[in-house]
């Protein structure tokens, strides 16, 4: 199809041809374009349905204002709905469809709701969905449901790429019109870091729109002039194709740079867009404004736009919506429109203006004192009707209307710290008001002022004094400067639908209803007719319903107050907020030293916090993964098992005082600990709860090591920074972490000491009497690597920990793997590890909830009563200490195979099962392979004296009773024999 | 002489290499790294014999300074020290007894990762990954920053040359993070 609306002139370029596609037809366009510029220079006017009527649609505007012209983009994985065509540069292969509308969009059966528009206005489904309450949920919202929303969802994950970033700055820009260009020139000039943010491709703003000169140039060349100046400076960063969406606290700004929209296909690993994190000292707000339209009969036809959009398509993109073009304005504005159509050859039906002093023209007519009461055109606007000021109508035939009721300044991004605008009664209009983001300032248009030349100089002024500078104000070119009168028209009378927010079907008459119903608030205007609530956010119709509320209430409009801006400024694809942070990628990953070794023997990985730690190592022919456990615990206990325990916090403590430190901090005592000795510690919390548990390992009489659990390292280690820093400052004590340092393996069972014997060195002497139970000390292994040997055990058995630097970590596994072979040791994982401890009987995490004490876990001689630590004292509150208080307990099934259930609760073997007579719980289950039964770990109402009694353990939830015997919770070697053999 | 074969924290025996456009990334696992904090009351004396072992004052806020053996500010009267691994495992206990009683070391080596920039557009890379204003870092900065949830620590060498501290564990992350931006920005 030839581009049949094509006009002269425009900045695009001709000498290029590309293909596009929308609703399946091909289509031709020049780059430069938009594919709202393009589709109407191939006479397409009609674009979409609207969300609730389905009435025909075409484009309103030529910005990012855009209510009606939205398409979805691309195809497959990459579709992407409610797009603004009047912001989506074309390219070649660039693919569009329609959206909200079925089966087509000339014909779309949908469109029967506009016959029944009576039973679907404001608030029509409070009213209409009431009863009976049992449709609700099988009926009626699978219906809204359905009907719902605008575009479609491909339901495939984005493949493209995003990226966040941070740039920091002098002075941020947000806008390249006139007063953003003129300010970037005066900043840039100066030496500032500047940086200018455009949502558009090209910068230029209204001066890319306009025909007027600027200096001896026309608008567009000076912008382009400028941009070639501000490029040349390597102070000043040029962000086209920029959307700052949000002004956030302490001069921070979102803004979204769309990156690849504007490519067919992406280079690989490029971004589609970035979500820029911008850090600015001042910030000059230079967004415009926005031309507002004037209600009346059937204005959402295809074909009626703004009057200032029709002219951005002309003088930009060289293109109008329909060779007969009519306009109804109620200011001056509007009549350049008329002007510039006419100068390039297209036929001015007439021009509508309400006022009848309007200005007199010779080369078409002009209506003064005429309104425009309906429209026809079924899929696109053909008639126009005025009514004249003598009482008589006339029609007028064309194919495009451009409506002009004056501009409201682009106030958006004052108000996203909660600022109010103010009302201008000499534009009709809001400004900023006083109460701006810190650092914020705003210049041109979007302050309210209207003409070229004041945007210019507004810029370079705010500029000047956003940066304080001393230099002289720059000479301005000389530009429009006409003098801005608005006169507020809002909608005709009589009008009945006639449309405020197209893209929600909201209309006078749904405005007024709302009130007549008692929604006075603007708040509950907006949320009861759905107004401003689309992707649009009600740019081109917030104010104007604002003013019809004002008057059927009687009130002025600042009176009647505004809704609240939020960012972001224009829709934001989810995926830009996410970037990097998907996937795999969602959070860091940490390996452990022993991973690649790990991985070569097929071990299954749990995620622990954001570690990777080796769950079970299957063998050949083992099935299920109980199996495997099975044999690593039973070959542990049996002979020797090595697991990689580096993920446990490990902390270095050093000063003069550190003992002291420690007393403090742990609630057992440590000042009495000998060097070479190792000890269990307790850490509580303030009010006397569990924080964790570990080891301080003394290696000289000023350092230790302290180890955490693997979830709670960072808490741990942060808890003795705050406790050295801002509790005991008086203190010599320095803490650093040396988690990641020490590749640290666990290597238990009876012959773990015949293992080590064989690569420790032979110097270190690691017999029972020289190295006893809970001894630790610096060794070194396989002749002269420096190491740290501990004497601790969390499986009961007679274990060590060993640990070397990291990375010798991935040698050592294999070294004691290879020199294991004769006791056949086994590595062992986190399943294998739980069971041993929960066979011994040690609390961990599932015990260490938060919500037990140190009495509650069997530890409370723990609680040194000849020191004060940190949460003694509070852990002694009488309900904490109460002789039923829960304790830790053994729970063995009466019948072995039963199963024993984490989460489970403990009630009596007769009686209710309810919350009443809940006597504890379950915490910790598995299968003991040792003692060929489920077990578990519980916390039971008097527990310690409960050995032996028979209960219930029920658990609703998976619908399980099991008759269950309290025990010890040391399950294997109550006594401790192994672990000190 | 042990016999066990170190592997880097990529999990290579060989660091691993990336370049992208003008822009290369080394992991490099040639660094040891001990921790000096000065005891309380003993922060002049520290600091002066770190500026002894560097050869160097002992670095300020967002600095560092040396030249075989350097240091990095890493929090009050807190260093951390760096030197070639291959002359300086025991770097630990060199700057042990350097600095003697006047402050606590800790040996650091392993428990972080280097990726070391070079090129001429690493400011490019550098603003996807974290948040410092690459304005204020010159040749001689070092600043504390997360990239990607990840504490690291970013050392200016030269305007084309930048290391990169991150903890062992997270290496690939890490690297997975550097080497996207990387294609990202170049």
């Amino acid at each position: 199809m030839t581009q049949s609306n094509r006009l002269s002139g425009g900045q695009i370029d001709r000498n290029t041809t590309v293909n596009f596609r929308f609703d399946n037809r091909n289509y031709t366009a020049h780059p430069g374009d938009t594919l709202a510029s393009a589709l109407l220079a191939n006479d397409v006017r009609l674009i979409g349905r609207s969300f609730k009527y389905h009435r025909p649609r075409g484009l309103l505007t030529a910005g990012s204002e855009e209510p009606n012209g939205i398409v979805e983009l691309r195809s497959g994985n990459r579709q992407e709905p409610n797009t603004r065509a009047t912001t989506t540069e074309m390219f070649d292969g660039l693919e569009a469809q329609s959206q909200n509308r079925w089966p087509s969009l000339k014909f779309d059966a949908l469109g029967v709701n506009d016959l029944f528009s009576n039973f679907l206005s404001a608030g029509f489904y409070y009213k209409t969905f009431m009863w009976p309450a049992a449709f609700w949920e099988k009926i009626y919202e699978p219906i809204i449901r359905r009907a719902a929303g605008l575009g479609s969802l491909s339901m495939e994950a984005d493949p493209d790429e995003y990226d966040k970033g941070f740039r920091h700055c002098d002075l941020l820009i947000i806008g390249a019109g006139p007063s953003g260009l003129m300010a970037a020139l005066t900043a840039g000039r100066a030496g500032a870091d500047v940086i200018l943010a455009d949502e558009d491709f090209r910068f230029g703003g209204r001066l890319n729109s306009e025909t007027f000169s600027v200096g001896d140039q026309s608008g567009s060349d000076w912008a382009a002039q400028a941009v070639a100046e501000l490029s040349s400076m390597p102070n000043v960063r040029l962000m086209a194709r920029t959307t700052v969406i949000g002004a956030f606290d302490h001069g921070i700004y979102g803004a979204v740079e769309r990156t690849g929209d504007h490519v067919a296909t992406l280079p690989a690993g490029k971004p589609r867009q970035i979500l820029w994190r911008i850090y600015t000292k001042k910030t000059l707000l230079c967004a415009g404004s926005t031309e507002r339209p004037i209600a009346f009969e059937n204005n959402d036809r295809p074909g009626i736009m703004m009057a200032s959009a029709l002219r951005t398509y002309a003088n930009r993109f060289a293109v109008t919506a329909s060779q007969r073009v009519a306009i109804f304005t109620n200011n001056d504005d509007g009549h350049r429109t008329a002007a510039d159509l006419h100068a390039k050859g297209v036929h001015i039906c007439a021009v509508v203006d309400v006022r009848e002093d309007a200005p007199v023209n010779y080369d078409y007519e002009v209506l003064s004192g005429a309104q425009v009461v309906n429209t026809k055109g079924r899929l696109g606007l053909t008639f126009v009707e005025v009514a004249l000021p003598d009482g008589s109508t006339r029609t007028l035939e064309c194919g495009a209307l451009g409506v002009s009721g004056g501009w409201n300044p682009n106030v958006h991004l004052t108000c996203h710290q909660r600022g109010r605008p103010v009302w201008n009664d000499d534009l009709a209009a809001f400004v900023p008001g006083s109460n701006l983001p810190v650092g914020l300032t705003v210049a041109g248009a979007a302050n309210g002022v209207m003409s070229t030349q004041g945007a210019l100089q507004s810029g370079a002024e705010a500029a000047a004094a956003a940066l304080e500078l001393s230099v002289a104000q720059p000479v301005l070119p000389e530009a429009e400067d006409t003098p801005i009168a608005q006169k507020p028209f809002w909608y005709v009378e009589g009008c009945k639908r006639a449309w405020l927010d197209q893209q929600n079907d909201v209309t006078v008459k749904d405005v007024k209803l709302s009130y007549q119903e008692g929604f006075r608030s603007v708040e509950h205007l907006k949320r009861y007719t759905t107004l401003g609530m689309a992707t649009d956010q009600g740019k081109t119709s917030n104010i104007s319903a604002l003013a019809i509320m004002a008057e059927v209430a009687g009130k002025s409009i600042p009176e009647t107050g505004t809704t609240i801006f939020r960012p972001p400024y224009t829709p934001v694809p989810i995926s830009t907020f996410a970037g990097r942070m998907k996937g795999q990628e969602f959070h860091p990953t940490r390996l452990t030293p022993s991973h690649y070794w790990a991985k070569e023997k097929g071990a299954v990985f749990v995620e622990v916090g954001n570690w990777l730690r080796a769950q079970w190592f299957p063998l050949p022919g083992e099935l299920h993964w109980r199996e495997s456990v099975d044999r690593e615990v039973r070959q542990t206990r049996a002979s020797v098992g090595v697991c990689d325990c580096t993920t446990l916090g490990k902390i270095d403590v050093q000063g003069a005082d550190a003992a002291d430190f420690l007393n403090r901090v742990y609630a057992n005592g440590f000042t009495k600990l000998p060097v070479g000795k190792t000890r269990y510690g307790l850490m509580l919390r303030e009010d006397g709860m569990v924080m964790d548990d570990g080891t301080a390992a003394r290696l000289a009489e000023d350092h230790f090591v302290v180890t955490t659990t693997t979830a709670n390292a960072v808490n741990v280690y942060r808890h003795m920074e705050f406790v050295r820093q801002c509790l005991f400052p008086d203190m010599d004590v320095q803490l650093i972490s040396t988690t990641e340092s020490w590749a640290q393996y666990a290597v238990a069972g009876p012959n773990s000491r015949k293992l080590l014997q064989k690569i420790v060195d032979p110097e270190f002497d690691i017999s029972n009497d020289a190295f006893p139970f809970m001894g630790c000390g610096n060794i070194t292994v396989c002749d002269g690597l420096r190491a740290r040997l501990f004497r601790i055990s969390f499986s009961g058995e007679l274990a060590f920990e060993i640990a070397v630097p990291s990375r010798y970590g991935d040698a050592l596994m294999r070294r004691l793997m290879t020199e294991g072979e004769e006791f056949e040791v086994v590595p062992y994982g986190t399943e294998a590890l739980g069971v041993m401890r929960i066979e011994k009987g040690h609390a961990a995490g599932n015990e260490l909830n938060g919500t037990t004490t140190a009495l509650n876990l069997g530890l409370g001689k723990m609680v040194s009563k000849k020191k004060d630590g940190i949460g003694s004292t509070l852990s002694e509150r009488e309900a904490l200490v109460e002789p039923d208080v829960l304790r830790l307990v053994g729970i063995k099934p009466v019948s072995p195979e039963e199963k024993v259930t984490a989460g489970g609760h403990l009630m009596n073997t007769t009686g209710p099962v309810d919350a009443a007579h809940d006597q504890g719980y379950v915490t910790s289950a598995a299968y003991s392979p040792i003692l060929n039964s489920n077990i578990g770990l519980g916390l039971l109402q008097d527990g310690a004296n409960r050995m032996g009694e028979k209960m219930r353990l029920v658990s609703p939830l998976t619908d399980l009773t099991v008759e269950v015997e309290i025990v010890s919770a040391h399950f294997v070697d109550p006594e401790g024999e192994r672990l000190r053999a | 002489m042990h016999d066990l074969v170190a592997i880097t924290a990529l999990g290579g025996s060989e660091p691993q290499v990336d370049t992208v456009g003008g822009v290369t990334c080394r992991e490099v696992p040639g660094a040891a790294l001990a921790s000096a904090a000065a005891r309380m009351g003993q922060e002049t004396k520290a600091s002066k014999a770190l500026a002894k072992l560097i050869g160097a004052p002992a670095p300020g806020i967002g600095q560092h300074a040396g030249d075989t053996v350097t240091a990095f500010w890493a929090g009050p009267d807190q260093w951390m020290i760096e030197a070639p691994f291959d002359t300086h495992e025991e770097l630990t206990d060199q700057v042990k007894s350097a600095l003697g009683d006047t402050a606590s070391v800790t040996e650091q080596t392993d428990g972080w990762t280097r990726f070391d920039l070079n090129g001429d557009q690493i400011p490019a890379v550098l603003e996807l990954l974290s948040m410092l204003d690459l304005r204020n870092i010159d040749a001689g900065s070092v600043a504390r920053c997360s990239i990607h949830h990840i504490g690291c620590f970013v050392l200016c060498r030269s305007d084309e040359a930048f290391s990169i501290y991150g903890p062992r564990s997270s290496a690939g992350s890490l690297h997975h993070a550097i080497v996207t931006a990387m294609r990202s920005a170049l």
